[in-house]
């Protein structure tokens, strides 16, 4: 692979003006697959979720899942789309084993929405949070293909391979494709723009509860579209389109990849190839797939076995009040409601944590003390662990619990800290893993008055000093008493002791 | 109707993977064309206002509950397959690139 030449950002940015485009896919997570009754669930043995349907058997006859559809129409009205009132599935034929039938079902010229749009925030130039709308041309349904594991050759890689091998328990498993129109105007901001629009949706969508949403996993899949033009010009460059972009960072590394090695082509007199690109998450580079082939060459056709989807008006403004509340508008409304300043909820939103921070209130926890704990114990844990926040196995129910046991006095924050591992090693709630760990601080006054004159003797010169006026000094036996009662002890009981004691 | 040129079959046989020699594709490229010209014919008699067919019944909305259904075992699956190996189906080293 040699290694593209790439022109500096800054220059990209004086000599031309980028045109963006996003396409992302949404995998939803309906039971069934979009024209079968296969499981539609992640993991399973390979080839165990398939049948004559989602394997192109001849004769078999496909069917529409309800929910996808109902998924598709939520979706597009969330981005405030146009619903059609009447359109059709289409094939898209190629030949590649991913697709047994050798077409996959989509939409083509009659998606299901249409024109929309989603106001995206990216910081702006001071600082501020500036709105920028990015256009939806369209939303549409089709299906996911099978995967393919290419075995001899370089591991793993389709070149060179002997021979591949497929499973076809992800072939035809609902997917929405939602394509934006070019996004032109954004100059240096584009990468931001490109990463924060794939953010909100992935929020929109995991507010709509359609679908895992995990990128990691391949739940929600970006392809950047990517050209520049000599600034000033009217029309567009030449696009490349880098596939499968799998992480919001990455977004907007790809993004940036792509204007520093255009620029370097064209500025060197040369022209940029439409093709498909490879995005390498380890080096930050594209690499060339294939060359894109025009729309022509896939010989869409309206799907005969299929008929036409004209969902009533009735039942798009039925979904359209199942609409959650826009998850934007929503982390305003909370910010104020919880009294975050903008960094607090920056790093909850950053952290995965919103709603479960979010939960956590709702069962009783001040804002802060939720947000404490999750962006600090808890996230800490989420990072050593590599674990998503959200997996470690604490619930809002748990972090509530412990909160209002720390406020009883029942333990105190580092003892919590205690709590949270022993919930997190699978020893139950907050309450059993106090009980079998022995976590509870001592309340009784009998044995920390015990604790506190021992200390006083072990340290004479320190209690002469605060006989003497020097409360400060009261520290170094607070020390000496935790230590003696193993943490578990009020801190703020045992200063109030030592006082009383010496004064 | 434009004629379908030798080019445009070749290039069509070549999305088809079917491997045409130079004389078939002498061949096919008047006989596509004539076939062209018939279907065409059927422009004279239908005009604007007639919308095109895509589905011989008049039905939309037909939907499929999302309840899953048993469908095939792996074993019955790969039954068919000329090759399978790790319970999956072998396919020949793929040379183009994923669509």
């Amino acid at each position: 692979m040699n290694a593209a030449t790439l022109m500096g950002l800054d220059e990209v940015l004086a000599t031309f003006d980028p045109a963006l485009g996003l396409e992302v896919h949404v995998e939803l997570n309906t039971n069934t697959k979009m024209f079968c009754g296969c499981p539609a669930v992640f993991g399973g043995e390979p080839n165990s979720q398939v049948c004559p349907t989602c394997l192109g058997l001849p004769g078999a006859m496909p069917v529409v899942n309800a929910k996808a559809v109902e998924a598709a129409i939520r979706i597009g009205l969330a981005l405030n789309c146009e619903i059609a009132e009447w359109c059709r599935f289409a094939r898209k034929n190629y030949f590649y084993p991913d697709m047994p039938k050798n077409f996959q079902t989509s939409q083509y010229d009659e998606p299901i929405a249409f024109e929309g749009y989603m106001d995206v925030t990216i910081e702006g130039d001071d600082g501020e949070p500036e709105v920028f709308r990015v256009e939806i041309e369209r939303a549409h349904m089709e299906e996911d293909t099978g995967k393919s594991l290419h075995v001899g050759g370089a591991t793993g890689r389709i070149h060179g391979a002997d021979f591949s091998l497929v499973d076809y328990n992800r072939a035809g498993i609902p997917l929405i494709e939602i394509v934006t129109k070019p996004i032109q105007g954004a100059g240096a901001k584009a990468p931001a723009i490109a990463k924060a629009y794939v953010a909100q949706l992935r929020e929109l969508i995991l507010a709509l509860g359609v679908s895992d949403a995990r990128m990691d996993q391949g739940s929600i899949r970006a392809d950047v579209n990517l050209s520049l033009a000599p600034k000033g010009a009217d029309k567009l460059g030449t696009r490349t389109e880098t596939k499968n972009v799998n992480s919001l960072r990455s977004v907007q590394r790809a993004v940036i990849h792509e204007m520093q090695r255009h620029g370097a082509i064209l500025a060197g007199g040369g022209s940029i190839l439409q093709e498909t690109r490879h995005w390498h998450e380890d080096t930050g580079v594209t690499t060339s797939g294939r060359e894109k082939s025009d729309a022509d060459d896939y010989r869409y056709f309206p799907e005969p076995d299929l008929v036409p989807v004209a969902p009533s008006r009735e039942w798009v403004e039925e979904l359209r009040a199942t609409l959650p509340e826009n998850p934007t508008e929503k982390r305003a409304r909370l910010q104020i409601e919880w009294g975050f300043s903008d960094l607090d909820m920056r790093d909850t939103v950053g952290a995965g944590a919103l709603g479960l921070v979010e939960e956590t209130i709702a069962a009783g926890a001040a804002p802060q003390a939720a947000r404490k704990w999750w962006l600090g114990e808890l996230a800490r844990r989420s990072n050593e662990d590599g674990v998503e926040i959200g997996a470690l196995g604490v619930t809002p129910a748990d972090v509530a619990r412990v909160q209002a046991l720390v406020e009883a006095k029942t333990i105190n924050d580092k003892l919590a800290r205690s709590v949270f591992e022993g919930i997190i090693a699978g020893e139950g709630t907050p309450d059993e893993v106090i009980e079998k760990r022995g976590l509870a601080m001592v309340s009784d006054d009998g044995a920390l008055s015990a604790a506190v004159e021992a200390a006083i003797e072990a340290n004479p010169d320190v209690a002469d000093k605060i006989r003497d006026g020097k409360v400060a000094a009261a520290g170094a036996l607070i020390g000496a008493v935790m230590k003696e009662m193993r943490g578990q002890a009020d801190a703020g009981r045992v200063r109030e002791l030592i006082i009383e004691k010496l004064t | 109707m434009p004629e379908i040129t030798r080019d445009e079959v070749a290039h069509l046989a070549d999305l088809a993977r079917i491997d045409l020699s130079d004389a078939e594709l002498d061949h096919l490229a008047p006989q596509l064309s004539v076939i062209l010209e018939s279907v065409a014919s059927l422009s004279e008699v239908t005009s604007a206002d007639v919308p095109p067919t895509s589905h011989a019944l008049p039905l939309t909305n037909v939907f499929r509950e999302d309840v899953v259904r048993p469908g095939l075992t792996a074993e019955q699956a790969l039954a068919a397959a000329p090759a399978s190996e790790q319970q999956r189906f072998m396919v020949p080293r793929i040379l183009g690139d994923e669509q």
